[in-house]
């Protein structure tokens, strides 16, 4: 019957409604820690700046030193993959192509004829991984939503240790770059080894005072290896605050699309069961009009009848 | 005569103002204070305070467990990622780490830590 199907139509609606409040509530909600994960993004650059800069003004006085953290591997047996996901999906793209980028390193690694060793933020790469069967080295979760600076540091730490006890030679970091609010990249940086540090130098804002001649407290070695592990972790916070800036704005585009596409969907249903409940309506009046002719075909002919028999009625009379 | 001071941690500058002098203490260099006209310096800091002398006389101390001092031109950095303000410091808990005892670095050195905050916050272990 068309009333079924206008009922089944309107039970839809309703469910997509719902959908449609939920991933409009998640939109905003992205929307809002979008703008948080950038201003703790931008609100870390001064340090890492700092940081930099010293680096500068160290290599400017001519301080080099044979750090573990600047050795480089003759031969590279084992290259670590560090990867930043999230730990929660609707994100849209966001977490498949950061995933897919760390598979190919995992892959070039192999192709070199290297083992590699997996290091994983976020529940959605570990489960990613751990179903294809590969061995994950180091798993952390509850960070990439909102990254504080403790937890790079016990990651950096991590990596540093196992980078330093040579059971990697190489460490690639995989995450996505936030560019602006509509526009984000994975990129692959080298983690370690760090450059050299003329070349941390030459990429920094060319800032330094070349000509202030610094002194160096305990000695430019000695203030080199302390600041080595600090440039480390702060690389490692500012790809985590990017990373969770991206995911933000990722997941801000995909529920703005999945609201739109509730609402196209909304008016093509709307407008589906507006013809049914018109063609129900249609056909109701259709069956009234036909019974209502029906009944008034039959007075006709019962008028029809009695108007013979009248005709009739003179003729018996006049036999 | 007074400088630029700012405290830079990873997450954000969390002080920024003008002070006549800086006192901190180096590594194995002891204290050092730091004037306007200071020649460029660049130091790893020790677990220790650091004291700004504000033009007015008045002096904000912060305790930094880890860092640097950038000294260049008219400004003075200090780079930490662990720093607390006097105001920000639990008393309580830094008396609770004082009392624990052991020998192997690290709880020496959240013993120094502890004993940094309570000079810093200014009360006596």
């Amino acid at each position: 019957m068309a009333g079924g199907r206008e009922r089944v139509l309107r039970r839809r609606i309703g469910s997509i409604q719902n959908t449609k409040k939920i991933t409009r509530a998640m939109e905003l909600i992205a929307a809002t820690r979008v703008v948080k994960a950038r201003q703790l993004a931008w609100a870390a650059r001064p340090y890492a700046e700092q940081i930099t800069l010293v680096i500068e003004n160290l290599a400017a006085g001519g301080a080099e030193v044979d750090h573990p953290l600047l050795r480089e591997a003759e031969r590279v047996e084992r290259v670590g993959v560090i990867v930043i996901a999230s730990d929660r999906g609707l994100a849209g793209p966001y977490n498949s192509s950061v995933i897919r980028a760390a598979e190919r390193q995992v892959q070039n690694a192999r192709a070199e004829g290297a083992d590699y060793a997996l290091i994983v933020v976020g529940k959605k790469a570990r489960d990613y991984f751990a179903f294809r069967r590969y061995a994950i080295e180091s798993y952390t979760t509850g960070i990439s939503d909102k990254p504080a600076y403790d937890d790079a540091r016990v990651l950096a730490e991590t990596v540093a240790d196992m980078f330093i006890g040579g059971r990697v030679d190489r460490v690639e970091l995989v995450y996505t770059e936030f560019l602006s609010l509509g526009s984000q990249r994975v990129t692959v940086r080298r983690f370690l080894p760090l450059e050299s540090t003329e070349t941390i130098a030459t990429k920094g804002r060319g800032r330094a005072e070349a000509t202030a001649a610094f002194e160096f407290e305990p000695s430019p070695e000695g203030v080199l290896e302390a600041l080595l592990p600090r440039y480390v972790e702060a690389r490692l916070f500012g790809a985590l605050l990017e990373a969770a800036a991206s995911e933000h704005a990722n997941r801000q585009r995909a529920m703005k699309a999945a609201t739109d596409n509730a609402e196209e969907l909304i008016t093509k249903l709307s407008r589906e069961m507006n013809r049914a409940r018109q063609d129900a309506i249609t056909t109701e009046i259709m069956e009234i009009v036909g019974g209502a002719e029906a009944l008034g075909e039959d007075a006709e002919t019962e008028e029809l009848a009695s108007v013979g028999a009248g005709d009739r009625s003179p003729n018996s009379r006049e036999s | 005569m007074t400088f630029q001071v700012e405290l830079v941690s990873p997450e954000g500058i969390t002080y920024s103002g003008e002070a006549e002098m800086v006192v901190a203490r180096t590594v194995d260099g002891g204290d050092i204070a730091f004037q306007p006209g200071h020649v460029p310096f660049i130091g790893v800091l020790a677990i220790w305070s650091v004291e700004v002398i504000r033009p007015d006389g008045g002096r904000d101390t912060f305790a930094v467990h880890r860092g640097f001092v950038q000294v260049a031109g008219t400004k003075v950095s200090i780079l930490s990622d662990v720093s607390e303000a006097a105001a920000e410091i639990d008393v309580d808990r830094a008396r609770a780490a004082l009392s624990v005892d052991g020998d192997d670095p690290q709880e020496a050195e959240a013993r120094s830590r502890a004993e940094v905050r309570l000079r810093v916050a200014g009360t006596e272990a």
